[in-house]
């Protein structure tokens, strides 16, 4: 199995020694994603569905992750996002080690993280505008911070006008949208997403990928699990491949399929 | 913003389980009013024991002015036969059974009653000159009470003797079984009201997993996500506190009051003022009842 692309990256720094109180080197603090020997294993016995995983991320990177299926990728999203934590190794995400990070912080660490899933994950009683305000209410944002931010993000996301419409009158892309709408409309630094054109029709993910190569522009650093190769050979951004829980392949401007 | 945002999810809570809702209600009224009313039988309690009753376990009872008791032929006891008695009290005899001697003149055995049914209408007429003195004995067994009875039964000056407890004991022995019969009661609808509070707040929960799930994700805090469901236990729980005071408070005016008190006279009753002693512990039980079964219930639903 023939790992080609990009070398891994080895920094002489030894990166296990956090900054503390002194300044981080800058190499150090462009990684705004940095996992370190992480492995995650669910059931005692059971396989690992991450082996000793290394990968960094730097600000405004454009990451796809890929694999097949069972190979580890939403796992991996879920140790970003501290829904689960590793049997091993360490996780930084936004200059924190998430192992040290208590669990009251762990809303904090979030507000800074957006997220998207391939089932939209949407309130069916509430409007386009209020599923999006819902992201600001629940973070206690005031009412005119929601007022004049929401309309600027459905905008950003096509969705101008739209504000009125409940989930079920809109097509599946439009709902991905809504939900692309409420992980940004916080401004994060990350956006993670999960399968996001998993339910959706090839034209109808190409929009989907250009919002999110928008927001990526934006300087927001954007990681996305799929299984959409033609997407993937599109956009010719950074591919991290997964298999069985190894990354097996990390090609900047790389393609879907590895010559295996 | 904050405020607005959390009630209004309290309140989609409590309308979207309305039933769970009455039912929570229901249960804590019943369960407090059993609390309160074990509360209530005590305060009565203390409000049957006269001054007397904590210290002393035989009263003898001196002759009053106009008493037909052959031993009281010579009228009202004379200062020799009040001092005569009270050196018998006093001797040898007696004192391996006497532990201590309290003398109570008419005019302070009036004073005593005036403040003991200064409310009692029937009540007013009555005289220094109606009341008689006595002597209040603490036995140092009380079951003695028979040593005393003996010895000044039929003395001359003494109307009658009194063993205290037989006065007053079967009716606090008919309050106390009362009570135990409430306070048991109360523990078991207490815990029927706990695991109902905990169910409700947990189907809550439940049905908005959605909303919660969504809130985890962009960050809401711990307290935040919790804080409705919280607060919809405890509005529900303080509703039914509120009813079992309520319930309470129309018992002792109307059952109390209106109808032991006319029918039943020589006891002095509680009144509206000890359901509202009352009413603050009940509230307070209440909020503690909706927050243990939040703290149950809750971890495991929403957890970060
Ligand atoms: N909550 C869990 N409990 C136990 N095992 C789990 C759990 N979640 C995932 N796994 C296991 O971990 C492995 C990796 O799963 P994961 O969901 O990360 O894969 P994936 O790459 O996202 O797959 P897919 O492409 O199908 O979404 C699988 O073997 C899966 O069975
Ligand atoms: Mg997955």
């Amino acid at each position: 199995m023939a790992v080609r692309g990009r070398p891994h990256v080895v920094l002489t720094l030894d990166r296990s020694v956090p900054c503390g109180y002194l300044p981080c080197p800058r190499r150090l603090a462009s990684h705004v994603i940095r996992l370190n020997n992480v492995t995650k294993v669910y059931a005692r016995g059971a396989r690992p569905a991450l082996d000793d995983v290394d990968l960094e991320i730097e600000r405004g990177e454009f990451v796809f992750l890929v694999g097949a299926s069972g190979s580890g990728k939403s796992t991996l999203l879920r140790l970003m996002l501290r829904e689960e934590r590793p049997t091993g190794g360490k996780v930084f995400v936004a200059g924190k080690d998430l192992s040290k990070l208590s669990t009251w912080k762990v809303p904090y660490l979030r507000r800074q993280i957006g997220t998207v899933f391939q089932d939209f994950r949407l309130l069916p009683n509430k409007t386009v505008f209020e599923n999006v305000a819902f992201a600001l209410q629940v973070i206690g944002k005031p009412r005119h911070h929601i007022m004049t931010t929401v309309p600027d993000t459905l905008e950003l996301v096509g969705l101008g006008g739209k504000e009125k419409r409940r989930p079920h009158e809109l097509s599946g892309g439009e709902q991905q949208r809504v939900a692309i709408a409420r992980a940004f409309v916080n401004r994060p630094s990350i956006l993670l997403a999960d399968e996001p054109t998993g339910n959706l029709d090839p034209t109808t993910s190409v929009g989907i990928m250009r919002l999110l190569d928008r927001i990526n522009r934006t300087g927001t650093t954007v990681v996305m699990a799929t299984h959409d190769d033609e997407i993937v050979d599109q956009m010719r951004k950074r591919v991290v491949e997964l298999d069985t829980g190894q990354v097996v392949r990390d090609q900047s401007r790389g393609v879907y399929g590895s010559d295996r | 913003m904050r405020l607005q945002f959390i009630l209004s999810e309290m309140f989609v809570g409590l309308r979207r389980n309305l039933s769970m809702a009455v039912s929570v209600i229901l249960v804590t009224f019943v369960s407090l009013t059993f609390v309160g009313a074990a509360a209530l039988l005590q305060a009565q309690i203390s409000q049957v024991k006269d001054q007397w009753y904590d210290k002393v376990e035989v009263t003898i009872y001196l002759c009053p002015q106009d008493s037909e008791k052959p031993t009281c032929a010579g009228g009202e006891a004379s200062q020799a036969q009040i001092d005569e008695i009270g050196q018998k009290l006093h001797s040898d005899a007696l004192a391996p059974y006497v532990k201590k001697v309290y003398f109570e003149t008419k005019q302070q055995a009036y004073e005593s009653f005036e403040k003991r049914y200064a409310n009692e209408w029937w009540a007013q007429s009555v005289t220094a000159d109606q009341m008689q003195a006595s002597y209040r004995v603490a036995l140092v067994d009380p079951s003695q009470y028979q040593v005393i009875s003996d010895t000044f039964t039929g003395h001359t000056g003494v109307d009658v003797v009194q063993d205290q407890r037989k006065v007053f004991e079967p009716l606090i022995l008919v309050l106390n079984r009362a009570t135990l019969i409430s306070g048991g009661l109360a523990v078991v609808m207490l815990l029927a009201a706990t695991l109902l509070i905990t169910t409700t707040i947990r189907l809550s929960a439940m049905s908005r997993r959605r909303e919660t799930g969504i809130m985890r994700l962009v960050g809401a805090s711990n307290l935040f996500i919790q804080l409705p469901f919280m607060l919809e236990g405890a509005i529900a729980a303080t509703i039914g506190a509120g009813l079992a005071v309520g319930g309470l408070w129309f018992g002792v005016r109307y059952l109390v009051q209106d109808w032991l008190a006319t029918s039943v006279r020589w006891i002095p009753y509680i009144g509206a003022g000890d359901v509202w002693t009352v009413a603050p512990f009940l509230l307070a039980a209440a909020i503690l009842l909706a927050a243990i079964s939040s703290l149950v219930s809750l971890g495991r639903y929403t957890k970060v």
